[in-house]
């Protein structure tokens, strides 16, 4: 039998090393797929200040950051909350941070988790590979870093902070859902930068020129015709191209919140997912390694006690509740997934007939190449996972005075929690449906946008007037949302509000 | 698969947030400034050493997005389900108007009465305070920086450079340790030696097993041995290195009084006690870095003057009429008792609404020329009114002209115009 790798809890590079090699060794027998892997450790101080600028290992100066960073210190110093053992970054190299605080368990841990489990998810699955570039990631970083920088100078702080402010407030409308953009590189992006700047304010005054057009403006259907033709969902890149007046420079911070909007993306809709893989292959890497002999029994005890605790999920009663936890869910989703594979039911058969006792490597490999959280959910969520989690949906509608369990994990549940449960990783039910709806540009150049309702479910008022401010701060001229229910206008915001003077340009 | 690469990243970058984290302070300056205004009325003169607790209502640093409210129709999946069977149905809490089981309902509503708390360094809250006070930059760097530090011995470590090593120190270390690991060995050379000599001045013995030749040889080897294994004992070892260790402290020269002189009389108001206070806590700033050792000495006054404590001082209030003299009467009477001016550097600063009994004026000048100022090393006068000024102000202003070195004077209505007062006092020394 082999020597353990090490014994006691003290970690050092050189082992790290050493397990990384078995790790790498092992989940390559398994048939990850990885980027190669830059593992950093830090301190837990450097740990904060990564959260604080959301994962992104280079990020711009902004006011937020800050808040995020004393908030978190705050929590650690009085010891209410741990840090995360992990961040990992979705680059090429996939760069990990290890805490030096950790024992050499939880950098194990960490390494199979991030470095292997995380890193084939970015690598492979299909919304990562069409929406993000993981090679060019750090210089656009870096590019982004330098130019807010730079418009500070020249421009002030609070100039930059204002209108980043407002990008940020419509980080959630500043992705294109359906198209696919161009990863490029950041010199590249410098170069068109200074191409942009020459042309889109040419542009931008080529939609709005002035001068009325002599030639036969009166034509009705010229008059009639809208702008944008299509309603468009991302906001800030309609802002973007189009806000009457805006600078150059100022277009270009937008695009910067836009183009990192777009590359979170992938991860709020792969949470369940790829926390799911990363966490079932730190579960069979490290059982692999024990099995090996590479790891002792106090190691193993160590191990369960904290990937138990990982994959907790409180009841909906409990006091610590607070949604359904997504490591549990996705854990235990390709946990069955493979049991399918391995020991098929009757029940398996005739709900999953292609899965049951098919090759558990190629199948999770599919699952996680070609889903995100809501297909995953529709695709694999089992009658078992349901029963297991004892997952159960109540409906609460609106003019009822009570809630209503409208299914359980029982036979006839089972499809209506699955569908349910998928939707609510659907982010266009989650966030709302706000579309650029038209521009008069021809009068006074307000914006209307419009929000579709989905079950009736309205705008919350306080942001929805927070946030028309930060739109009518970019667009310069009034700003209208409607929310629409089934064709008809429930809700009007206006900004400035009812009664306020129009052109408030900035 | 390309080899993982593992990288020490403890050394580099470790404020990476202490620019956003100044973003966020310069964006809410009006709420520390805020708290640390509350702070200085709360906290002792003697008391800036700490940093402050500063807390902002959640709305106020709210990001807000585009989000879902309450109503509308929604079905949500939650785990741990015990005994509700499908077609159950449960009384919404409100009766039924809005509420919902929705996401979101937590971060929806603005949270009124959440607040976030955060913490402010010493250093922060004092450049907030001087912000408040308006002191020039030369002067916030002169109160706040450490340069006037001195380092004093501090024992010994076992770590340091190699001009710090004490000699005398590690030397008697090293013969301690030399001792505890060779005396044993010594011990036995001296026997063995003793024996070999006795043995060499013996006849020879009859059995050749006991041979005298041998018999050495034996104790020859073994002399060998321990002598090699004493020769191996360093004669100084790293362990016995001892450094001299120094403290940084204060550089003060060294003991400094500090009266307080305070008009409580009906017609200053907690406003103008709070600026006062300011004025007093920039003074104490000021000799803190200056002296070792500084004592306070609080006299407040209306028609008669008392000794108070701080507390009494600040928030107490009195009625009546004002006389100024008392106050100056009772601090020379203090200082006469307690702090001769040969050991004690006296400073004082005297706050007033301006209001005294007219007689009483020229009484207060004479007394700061002939019997008070002759003592001290500076005297700081302000006057908090809006109002004409009265004859205790044009009294001395006569002083100030008399002792324009050591006596200073400035009529305030907001803190921020205390500095000049204090101007001679951050001038640079000429000798």
């Amino acid at each position: 039998m082999t020597q353990p790798i090490s014994s006691g809890s003290d970690w050092s590079f050189e082992l790290i090393e050493e397990y990384d090699r078995e790790i790498a060794r092992i989940a390559a027998d398994f048939g990850l797929d990885t980027y190669p892997n830059q593992i950093e450790v830090i301190s837990a101080e450097q740990m904060m200040d990564a959260y604080s600028s959301v994962g992104m290992p280079v990020g711009y100066h902004h006011w937020s950051f800050g808040k995020q960073f004393m908030a978190t210190q705050k929590g650690y110093r009085r010891g209410q909350m741990g840090l995360a053992y992990e961040i990992v970054i979705n680059s090429n190299p996939c760069i990990a941070y290890l805490m030096e605080e950790n024992t050499m368990m939880m950098q194990a841990l960490v390494i199979a988790h991030a470095s292997y489990g995380h890193n084939s998810f970015f690598k492979n699955n299909y919304l990562f590979r069409s929406w993000t570039d993981a090679s060019s990631i750090i210089d656009y970083l870096m590019f982004a870093r330098n130019y807010v920088a730079e418009c500070e100078e020249r421009y002030g702080v609070e100039e930059v902070e204002a209108i980043l402010d407002s990008c940020h407030a419509l980080m959630n409308q500043g992705v294109d859902r359906y198209k696919r953009p161009a990863p490029i590189s950041a010199e590249e992006e410098r170069r068109r930068q200074k191409e942009r700047e020459e042309y889109r304010q040419e542009q931008v005054n080529d939609l709005w020129r002035t001068i009325p057009d002599m030639g036969g403006d009166d034509d009705p259907e010229s008059q009639k015709r809208r702008f944008p033709a299509e309603p468009q969902e991302n906001l800030l890149y309609f802002i973007e191209k189009n806000a009457p007046l805006l600078e150059t420079w100022q277009r270009e911070l937008v695009r910067i919140v836009r183009k990192i909007a777009q590359y979170f993306y992938p991860q709020r809709q792969t949470q369940v997912m790829n926390e799911g893989w990363a966490s079932f292959w730190h579960y069979t890497i490290v059982h692999r390694m024990y099995e090996e002999g590479l790891v002792d029994d106090g190691f193993m005890l160590e191990f369960l006690q904290n990937h138990t605790a990982v994959i907790y999920q409180p009841p909906f009663d409990s006091p610590y509740y607070s949604g359904l936890n997504p490591y549990t869910l996705g854990f235990n989703i390709y946990m069955d997934l493979k049991r399918m594979c391995e020991n098929p039911t009757e029940e398996d058969q005739a709900w999953f007939p292609d899965i049951a006792g098919s090759d558990w490597q190629q199948t999770l490999d599919f699952a996680m190449r070609n889903f995100k959280d809501e297909s995953f959910i529709l695709q694999y969520l089992s009658p078992k996972v349901i029963r297991d989690l004892k997952l159960f949906a109540i409906a609460d509608e609106e003019g009822d005075d009570a809630y209503e369990i409208k299914a359980i994990h029982d036979d006839r549940g089972y499809r209506r929690v699955r569908e349910k449960l998928a939707r609510q990783y659907n982010l266009s039910y989650k966030d709302p449906n706000i579309q650029v709806w038209n521009v008069n540009t021809r009068g006074d150049r307000s914006l209307l946008l419009r929000h579709t309702r989905v079950d009736g479910i309205p705008m919350a008022d306080d942001d929805t007037q927070e946030v028309l401010r930060h739109v009518h701060r970019l667009w310069g001229f009034d700003v209208v949302l409607e929310s629409v229910d089934n064709g008809e206008v429930k809700e009007r915001y206006r900004m400035p509000p009812e009664g306020g003077s129009h052109n408030n340009a900035a | 698969m390309g080899m993982s690469h593992v990288v020490d990243r403890r050394l580099n970058g470790k404020n990476k947030s202490a620019v956003n984290r100044n973003r966020f302070l310069r964006r809410y300056r009006k709420h520390i400034k805020k708290a640390v205004s509350e702070a200085v009325h709360n906290r002792s003169i003697t008391d800036m050493e700490q940093g402050e607790q500063v807390s902002i209502p959640s709305e106020d640093i709210h990001e807000p997005v585009f989000h879902h409210g309450a109503g509308g129709n929604r079905e949500m999946v939650h785990p741990g389900n015990k005994e509700f069977v499908t077609g159950d149905r449960l009384p919404k809490p409100d009766g039924g108007s809005g509420g919902g089981s929705g996401e979101g309902q937590a971060s929806d509503q603005g949270e009124g009465m959440d607040e976030f708390v955060f913490q402010i360094t010493q250093e922060e809250f004092l450049d907030f305070l001087f912000d408040d006070l308006e002191l020039p930059f030369l002067v916030r760097k002169k109160l706040k920086s450490a340069d006037s530090y001195q380092y004093v011995h501090a024992g010994f470590t076992t770590d340091g450079t190699p001009a710090k090593l004490n000699v005398v120190r590690s030397l008697r270390k090293a013969y301690a340790r030399r001792i505890s690991l060779a005396g044993k060995r010594k011990r036995r050379i001296r026997e063995l030696e003793d024996r070999i000599a006795a043995l060499e001045a013996q006849p020879d013995s009859e059995d050749p097993a006991f041979s005298k030749e041998r018999q050495i040889e034996d104790f020859q080897a073994e002399l060998d041995e321990l002598r090699r294994q004493v020769k191996r004992i360093p004669w100084i070892d790293e362990i016995d290195l001892r450094y001299r260790q120094h403290r940084r402290e204060p550089k003060p020269s060294t003991s400094a009084v500090m009266f307080c002189l305070m008009d409580v009389s009906g017609s200053m108001t907690q406003v103008h006690k709070d600026i006062a206070k300011r004025f007093f806590i920039l003074l104490y700033l000021f000799l803190q870095k200056n002296y070792k050792r500084i004592e306070v000495v609080f006299i407040r006054h209306h028609t008669a003057a008392k000794e108070v404590d701080e507390e009494e001082f600040f928030y107490s209030r009195e009625t009546g009429g004002t006389i100024v003299s008392s106050a100056l009467k009772l601090m020379h009477r203090i200082i006469e008792e307690r702090y001769p001016s040969d050991d004690w550097n006296i400073y004082a600063a005297q706050a007033s609404d301006g209001d005294n009994w007219n007689d009483d004026s020229p009484i207060c000048r004479r007394l700061l020329e002939e019997k008070i100022l002759p003592m001290v090393q500076y005297y700081s006068y302000v006057e908090i009114t809006p109002h004409e000024h009265q004859a205790l102000w044009e009294e001395y202003e006569t002083v100030q002209a008399n002792f324009p070195d050591r006596f200073a004077m400035q009529q305030l209505s907001d803190a921020s115009e205390i500095y000049p007062v204090f101007r001679k006092l951050f001038e640079p020394k000429t000798a």
